[in-house]
């Protein structure tokens, strides 16, 4: 178990998270119990079978879910009370996510799909310098049915980061690829974790992926069971499955 | 039950509302046929057996004066079946209640008690007995907008002398169930009515013992209705005949002809529209339907179900649809239009309802709503056919987008991503954008087309009141006197300045064409009632030639320049070759306009009046009332300002009800297109929105992509309304003239803009309605399924 003792270096903290769905007389229990904890410029990953809870955690993290009960931090704010409407600024201002499937907007180009993000958020980046970053210059205006599933998932990362966000959370973002397209994929993500120093959350099946973090949290039965932390980093290219 | 059917039924259970909107607008259009053309079968039957049971006459005529020993002679003509000579007149009827004297139409009652032709039915007391000269029986519409009853007594002045009068009863007759005085527009049943009278005193009042002044006839069964009214013609050129005409120019029944035709035009024009827009709507929900069973589909056919089977499963929901859509419309039609043949019947004081839509509206508007419905889900039936199982099983390929102009435009105009997205899916699915502009532009033209009743009214209004007659009063004289009675008008007390006319019978004749109208000489110079041009401009009357109406003009087939023979039926009678100097705008009636000097120069006659036109201060209206009923002369004064009030009144109620019910269906049809429309967006794009909403965008701006489309397509919609919809006037104005009355093509700028306003707010609204269930969408469930 993690230590339960308040980090205040914290970009966002967990407190004691529950989370039960109903469904008619069936109650879930996803979360049991969660304290967690992310800090600036780490590269945290999560690990755990299907239900252990992960992506539950990630989306409470997020904003885009509650907690039954506990506490939800980013930095001294208190995430537990806000309405739908708070939460949306919330994301808005301090959150990039990337998904499985990618979640782009099928009749915008690469290039759009990225400025939908920067022309809403405070201090962006270009849209070009992002996807620069994550290796797409050359494919701006592309159509994501003209792209390939890494590609896709690279405009989805740079969408993520254009508006700079403190907190990068990744659910799985390598699920649909293959291993060559999922390493560059990785690349991209801990690329922008280094030049911008983003806390980021990622969510893996694979267990190889541990090694590219700063820090592994294990998952099981919507508890974390235990934590690792990794002497050193391991680069993307180095991994493989 | 079969599984597929349950499926139906569950399937049907999830977009009922989209399926009710649809059968709503289709209801809407099987309800306006079975409305009007039911009202219209009802109408038409009551009237006929009105016409049957009380011998409504075929051919009328009035003469000056002939003996009752030619009525044989009439009797005898080929093809006539009954015959019956009247003594008809006008009388002023003085009223205790009321200051200003109303007039009333005498018709005289056979010797025997009841006519032969033209029977009156007793609605309260008796018909006058045969031995009491005093006794008279009052029209039913008279005696209610004067509160009169059986064994009330008045004064009336026949022929210039006073005679106390008695009520024996009420009556109704088919001759007037419409009941308009000479010179009036409108039923004014406070101060015109109908009198019946014994002969014997009708007779001995006009000085007409033994004689006859008005003559009705029935025809034979197939008889040649022109021959026979040529024969009454010549037989009655020599006592002064006026020219026999048919029902077809009888004011009464031409008018309930008119009231029948629009009917019958509502009933062309509207259901259509609301047909198609349904088609089209059942095309884009099945349509949407089949792709989201894609899947299942495939499955379907993977267990062995043939395509037959499909294919019927899909159109069984259509079927639904058209089932409920016809139903209802039949229900609320029915309903609807009983209601308005009672309030007809009650309006023209028919004697018995009625109510007989028949069986081929019910027919054929069955016919067509399902024909509508099944029609319209066929593309989508065909669709779920051909998807061949293999390929139905796997996901649908993506949308592809291409690059275009469009990029351009978004780069030069700064658009934001947001609406980048709404343009593409636009340029992407132009049948869907086409499938709203549609329908949003049917509703702005319905409701363009119903709004422009009123530009047309408030047109007629204006030019009839406040450019063509100025005068505040009119004096009909019961006689034609010399032309100096202006002078002695103008000596009236409060009168300020009289201009007299002279209105008499003509028949104008072009080849096989011929009308019997009123041909009025009046003074060049005349400022009170006045001639106006298709502009609207004053028309002076030439030294020359005839001025016609626009309607008679056509109906008679001449143009200016032109040349018409003009039979004149009143004394001194003749035949004279006139060309046509002038087509004149009236709006209301039909009549032809001459010259005053040239006309008795024509006649060789000195100038006379049997009309003066006034204009009066309203502070002496009292004196000047009085003195009009104490000269015998005058036979009927009229105020402008009552006819103008009696006129805006009629139209008022009829017109706000029928605008009412035309704006609420346009409006079903914005609601209908534009809720669907949203649905299916929302449905499809349910995944990239909350994808919107993951990324931190407020749910205003997530709406903003789903109402905003809908608004821009409403937006490029209404100018396409407007244009359909002055189409639609054109029809309707068309629809709505008959040969006595043109209805303007006129459409204001506030009928285009409050249609606009309309349909704009009520497509905002039902995207709005749809918009709410973004609030409801679970962000985190929406991205976890894959489309």
């Amino acid at each position: 178990m993690s230590a339960s003792h308040t980090d205040h270096s914290a970009v966002l903290r967990t407190e004691q998270v529950t989370k039960i769905y109903r469904s008619g007389e069936v109650a879930v229990h996803a979360l049991r119990g969660v304290d967690f904890t992310l800090r600036p410029h780490e590269v945290v990953a999560l690990l755990g079978a299907s239900g252990s809870g992960k992506s539950t955690l990630l989306n409470i993290l997020g904003g885009l879910d509650r907690p039954t009960s506990g506490h939800v931090h980013f930095r001294d704010e208190d995430l537990t009370g806000l309405d739908d409407d708070d939460l949306t600024e919330f994301r808005r201002a301090h959150v990039g996510f990337v998904f499985q499937f990618y979640n782009l907007v099928p009749s915008l180009t690469a290039r759009e799909n990225v400025a939908l993000v920067t022309e809403v958020a405070d201090d962006p980046m270009r849209p070009e310098e992002a996807l620069e970053q994550v290796g797409l210059s050359a494919r701006l205006d592309h159509f994501p049915s003209e792209l390939s599933g890494g590609e896709q998932q690279r405009v989805s990362i740079a969408r993520a980061i254009a508006k700079r966000p403190e907190i990068l959370l990744c659910d799985e973002p390598t699920g649909a690829l293959d291993s060559k397209t999922g390493i560059a994929v990785l690349e991209a993500l801990i690329e922008v974790n280094r030049n911008l120093g983003t806390a980021t959350a990622l969510i893996t099946h694979n267990v190889e992926i541990r090694r590219i973090a700063d820090r592994v949290v294990y998952m099981a039965d919507g508890r974390i069971t235990h934590e690792e932390r990794n002497a050193a980093r391991v680069a993307p290219a180095e991994v493989s499955w | 039950m079969r599984m597929l059917d349950r499926k139906l039924l569950r399937d049907l259970r999830h977009i009922w509302v989209q399926c009710f909107a649809i059968s709503l607008v289709l209801g809407c259009g099987i309800m306006v046929l079975i409305l009007s053309s039911g009202t219209q079968r009802s109408l038409e039957a009551t009237r006929t057996a009105y016409y049957e049971h009380n011998r409504f006459a075929d051919v009328f005529a009035s003469l000056t004066r002939a003996p009752r020993s030619l009525l044989p002679e009439i009797a005898r003509i080929d093809g006539v079946a009954r015959t019956e000579g009247r003594v008809v007149f006008t009388a002023m009827i003085d009223l205790e209640h009321k200051p200003e004297p109303a007039s009333a139409l005498v018709i005289s009652l056979p010797p025997g008690g009841e006519p032969v032709l033209n029977v009156p039915l007793v609605r309260q007391g008796r018909m006058p007995r045969p031995d009491h000269l005093d006794e008279v029986a009052v029209s039913e519409a008279f005696a209610e907008a004067n509160g009169l009853r059986p064994g009330d007594r008045f004064q009336a002045v026949l022929n210039g002398q006073m005679r106390p009068l008695a009520i024996a009863g009420v009556v109704i007759s088919p001759e007037y169930i419409y009941t308009v005085g000479s010179g009036a527009m409108e039923p004014d049943d406070e101060n015109f009515g109908i009198l019946w009278m014994n002969e014997r005193a009708a007779a001995s009042a006009m000085d007409l013992s033994g004689a006859f002044n008005d003559l009705t006839l029935t025809l034979a069964h197939g008889a040649d209705e022109r021959a026979v009214i040529a024969e009454v013609d010549r037989i009655l050129a020599p006592y002064g005949g006026t020219g026999a005409y048919g029902r077809d120019r009888q004011p009464s029944n031409v008018f309930i002809e008119g009231e029948l035709k629009q009917l019958g035009t509502m009933a062309a024009v509207l259901p259509p529209i609301f047909l198609v827009v349904s088609s089209v709507l059942v095309n884009m929900v099945l349509g949407r339907l089949v792709a989201l069973d894609r899947g299942q589909i495939g499955l379907f056919k993977a267990l062995g179900y043939r395509n037959r089977s499909i294919a019927l499963h899909y159109s069984k929901m259509t079927v639904a649809i058209g089932i409920a859509g016809v139903l209802l419309g039949w229900a609320v039609g029915w309903w609807l239009g009983h209601g308005l043949t009672e309030i007809y019947t009650r309006y023209f004081r028919f004697p018995s309802l009625f109510y007989r839509p028949g069986t081929a509206p019910i027919a054929i508007s069955g016919v067509l709503g399902m024909t509508a419905a099944v029609l319209g889900g066929l593309r989508a039936v065909r669709a779920a056919t051909r998807l061949a199982p293999a390929v139905a099983m796997s996901p649908a390929a993506p949308p592809v987008y291409r690059r275009g102009l469009l990029d351009r435009l978004g780069g030069l105009l700064g658009l934001r991503q947001t609406t980048m997205m709404i343009l593409r899916s636009l340029v992407r699915w132009p049948g869907r954008a086409a499938v709203t502009l549609f329908g949003v532009g049917g509703s702005v033209a319905v409701l363009v087309a119903s709004f422009f009743t009123f530009d047309a009214v408030d047109l007629i209004i204006e030019e009839l009141f406040e450019r063509a007659n100025l005068q505040d009063a009119t004096i009909t004289l019961a006689g034609p006197v010399n032309a100096s009675a202006e002078l002695d008008a103008r000596a009236l007390p409060g009168v300020l300045s009289a201009e007299g006319l002279y209105a008499a019978p003509v028949r104008l004749v072009n080849g096989t064409r011929s009308r019997l109208v009123s041909v009025q000489a009046r003074s060049p110079d005349a400022r009170l009632s006045r001639l106006l041009d298709a502009e609207g401009g004053t028309v002076r009357i030439g030294e020359t030639g005839l001025a016609l109406t626009e309607g008679l003009a056509e109906a008679l087939a001449v143009r200016p320049g032109e040349t018409l023979r003009v039979d004149l039926l009143s004394a001194p009678r003749g035949s004279w070759e006139m060309p046509v100097s002038a087509v004149i705008r009236q709006s209301l009636g039909q009549g032809a306009y001459m010259n005053r000097d040239a006309f008795f120069r024509l006649i060789g006659q000195a100038p006379q009046v049997n009309m003066i036109h006034l204009a009066i201060d309203r502070n002496d209206l009292g004196a000047l009332q009085a003195r009009v009923q104490e000269t015998p002369a005058i036979a009927r004064f009229t105020l402008w300002s009552d006819i103008r009030r009696q006129f805006e009144d009629t139209l008022d109620e009829s017109l706000v009800t029928m605008t009412v019910i035309f704006a609420a269906l346009g409006m079903l049809i914005t609601i209908g297109v534009v809720y669907n429309a949203a649905r299916i967006q929302l449905a499809e794009r349910a995944y990239e929105l909350a994808s919107l909403r993951v990324l931190g965008f407020r749910r205003r701006e997530v709406s903003y992509v789903l109402v905003a489309e809908q608004m821009l397509l409403t937006l490029v919609a209404v100018p396409v309304g407007w244009l359909v919809g002055y189409g639609f006037c054109t029809l309707m104005a068309d629809g709505f003239s008959t040969e006595v009355v043109t209805i303007p093509v006129v459409v204001t700028r506030r009928t285009y803009a409050v249609a606009a306003l309309i349909v704009i707010l009520t497509a905002l609204a039902s995207t709005l309605v749809v918009g709410r269930r973004l609030d409801r969408i679970d962000i985190v469930s929406a991205l976890k399924q894959k489309e």
